[in-house]
């Protein structure tokens, strides 16, 4: 069984989200490892750490994620993580931005798999079987 | 009158409590200096003859039976190893410290050929190895317990990791000369800690070979078993008063400090959750009953590693109001840690002394308790806790040499609540202060094992 991390980064505590998706990875055969609202940068990277987990999901609703992500990849490579998946999702950036461009500066930030607002967590599981399995 | 004798084997002196289980009254205690080096049993008869002289009421025939507890010969001595800082090796810290002991060397992540030399040279009597989850990194608790093979490490280990590992780890150990112990994961999911089987192997092997190993089983022959370290037995006393027994009720969330020559030692009993509502928690679980152990905190000899943690401006604000001695606080430093039998004999050296105490009691429980951090959301500000919120706490109790004897007690442990200006610390805020002036709380410790009933009504009874 495939070990996953979850959880909302920075001081963003929309909870409802994180749940959804821990219900739908969890019944679909990934260990999912929750750290829920309020996670830290360092939160996510010591779970996954400990749990040998390939695959970091961040989630954030409030609008501030693009600062909270900054030098996240780094902070994984930093860790030994340079192998784990990063997908992050939800209400990334402030205001209303084209998407594409929103994509690419995530990727360029290190992301694997960017998700807009509204996307289902269904689609990121086909995302997540094809890049670490099951 | 069933008689029932409790033994200290303490690092400086041999303590004897005597107590009678009938009327639940303690006749008498009695101490001599430990005598680790030659015979054990010398330092124990001497304090027997001096309790029996004392108390001639006790006649030895009535003993219905003994318990005894060792802190001798430097104690019980561990390295923790885990993967993560704030995770495996926080939890494997909290496994040794809950078991009674003193965590001289800790590692974190893939441990270096450097770290093994410095763990073969030092003194260390057992290695606690954990890391990863179940299920979660496998590969560097391998790692780690190779280099401990290859070091030929002649220490018990216990090995408390992810349990995918344990396969691997047992194969490669066996036919060896390794002596190993397989338990529980220390913290088998994310922050869930799971110490309670590696604590009881740690007592185990501290029963059945460490206090050999440092010349107290000979102590046997005339008391029965050692049955565990003496921080344990504290511990578990303070569980006791704060759980109540039966129809006896306890004390509720309680906290004992205990200031030495070398350590200052904080236990709390508590789930210590957070108070309110917007107020979320980080980090490892928090054990139920906590024991910290703060090595750069005491009154001897630790005493000049104070001037590292305190400035001399704020150690000048420990002293007394009234106090007009121009005290020289790091030439006073450097005498008490070169002559670690130093007793004050002046006002100004007992208020010297105080100072220090107070200082041990503030930054010890500084560490011991929770703190909160602010974090501004957009619904509002919401809190993060990292550690046990510890305001509500009822009851403080000192105990140790430097507290129990000094007239001022009550005043030095004052210092545990928030009167220092440390609003981000969840501190007693306002608790009722007892000190345990008879010296009985590692005695009560042993004697909760049998007879849980009696050892909490004398705790009631003998705390003031």
């Amino acid at each position: 069984m495939k070990t996953v991390v979850i959880g909302v980064i920075g001081a963003d505590v929309h909870a409802v989200g994180n749940k959804i998706i821990d219900y739908v990875l969890s019944k679909n055969g990934y260990n999912v490892v929750n750290i829920g609202v309020l996670s830290s940068q360092e939160d996510f990277i010591n779970a996954a750490i400990e749990t040998d987990a390939k695959a970091i999901l961040i989630s954030s609703l409030y609008g501030h994620g693009e600062l909270d992500c900054q030098y996240m990849k780094e902070q994984c490579d930093e860790a030994g993580l340079s192998d784990i998946k990063l997908y992050v999702g939800g209400n990334i950036v402030v205001g209303k931005q084209d998407f594409i461009q929103v994509e690419k500066r995530f990727k360029k930030m290190g992301f694997d798999r960017v998700y807009p607002p509204g996307v289902k967590i269904e689609q990121a599981l086909v995302d997540l079987k094809e890049d670490i399995g099951i | 009158m069933e008689l029932y004798l409790l033994v200290d084997f303490g690092s400086t002196y041999t303590k004897l409590t005597a107590v009678d289980l009938d009327d639940n009254y303690i006749i008498g205690t009695s101490k001599a200096t430990t005598t680790v080096d030659t015979n054990v049993l010398e330092g124990y008869d001497k304090a027997l003859e001096r309790l029996l002289r004392n108390h001639p009421e006790i006649n030895m025939e009535n003993i219905s039976g003994f318990s005894a507890c060792s802190s001798a010969a430097g104690g019980l001595k561990m390295a923790a190893i885990g993967l993560v800082e704030e995770l495996t090796v926080e939890a494997a810290k909290r496994a040794c410290l809950g078991a009674g002991a003193i965590v001289n060397m800790v590692f974190s992540h893939h441990i270096t050929k450097r770290e093994i030399k410095k763990l073969k040279e030092a003194d260390i009597d057992i290695i606690l190895l954990a890391g990863g989850t179940d299920g979660g990194n496998k590969e560097c608790i391998i790692h780690n317990a190779k280099r401990l093979k290859e070091a030929e490490i002649d220490v018990p280990i216990i090995i408390a990791g992810n349990k995918d590992a344990v396969d691997e780890i047992e194969e490669m150990y066996e036919n060896t000369k390794m002596e190993f112990y397989i338990v529980n994961n220390v913290m088998p999911q994310l922050k869930k800690l799971n110490v309670k089987e590696a604590k009881e192997v740690i007592r185990k092997i501290f029963i059945d070979q460490i206090i050999e190993a440092k010349g107290i089983k000979k102590a046997e022959q005339k008391i029965g078993e050692i049955i565990m370290p003496t921080p344990e037995a504290v511990l578990l006393a303070a569980e006791l008063l704060s759980n109540g027994y039966e129809d006896i009720e306890g004390f509720g969330e309680l906290m004992v400090i205990d200031i030495g020559g070398a350590t200052t030692d904080v236990h709390t009993i508590g789930e210590g959750f957070p108070k309110r509502t917007e107020v979320i928690m980080k980090g490892l679980q928090e054990p139920f009953a906590k024991r910290t152990v703060e090595g750069d905190l005491g009154m001897r000899y630790s005493a000049n590693a104070l001037l590292n943690l305190v400035s001399d401006y704020e150690f000048r604000k420990y002293f007394e109001e009234d106090d007009k001695c121009n005290h020289n606080i790091a030439k006073s430093l450097e005498r008490r840690r070169e002559n670690v039998d130093f007793i004050p004999e002046t006002k100004d050296e007992e208020e010297f002394d105080k100072a220090i105490a107070k200082i041990c009691c503030d930054v010890s429980i500084s560490r011991h308790v929770g703190h909160v951090e602010v974090v501004h959301t957009p619904l509002g500000n919401m809190y993060y806790q990292t550690g046990k919120d510890l305001s509500e706490i009822k009851y403080v109790i000192g105990t140790g040499g430097v507290l129990i004897n000094n007239s001022s007690a009550k005043n030095i442990l004052r210092s545990v609540n928030k009167k220092s200006n440390k609003k981000l610390e969840l501190r007693p805020n306002n608790p009722s202060i007892l000190i345990d002036r008879s010296y009985i709380m590692s005695a009560m410790g042993l004697l909760s094992q049998k007879h849980p009933k009696s050892s909490l009504k004398l705790m009631k009874q003998y705390l003031l």
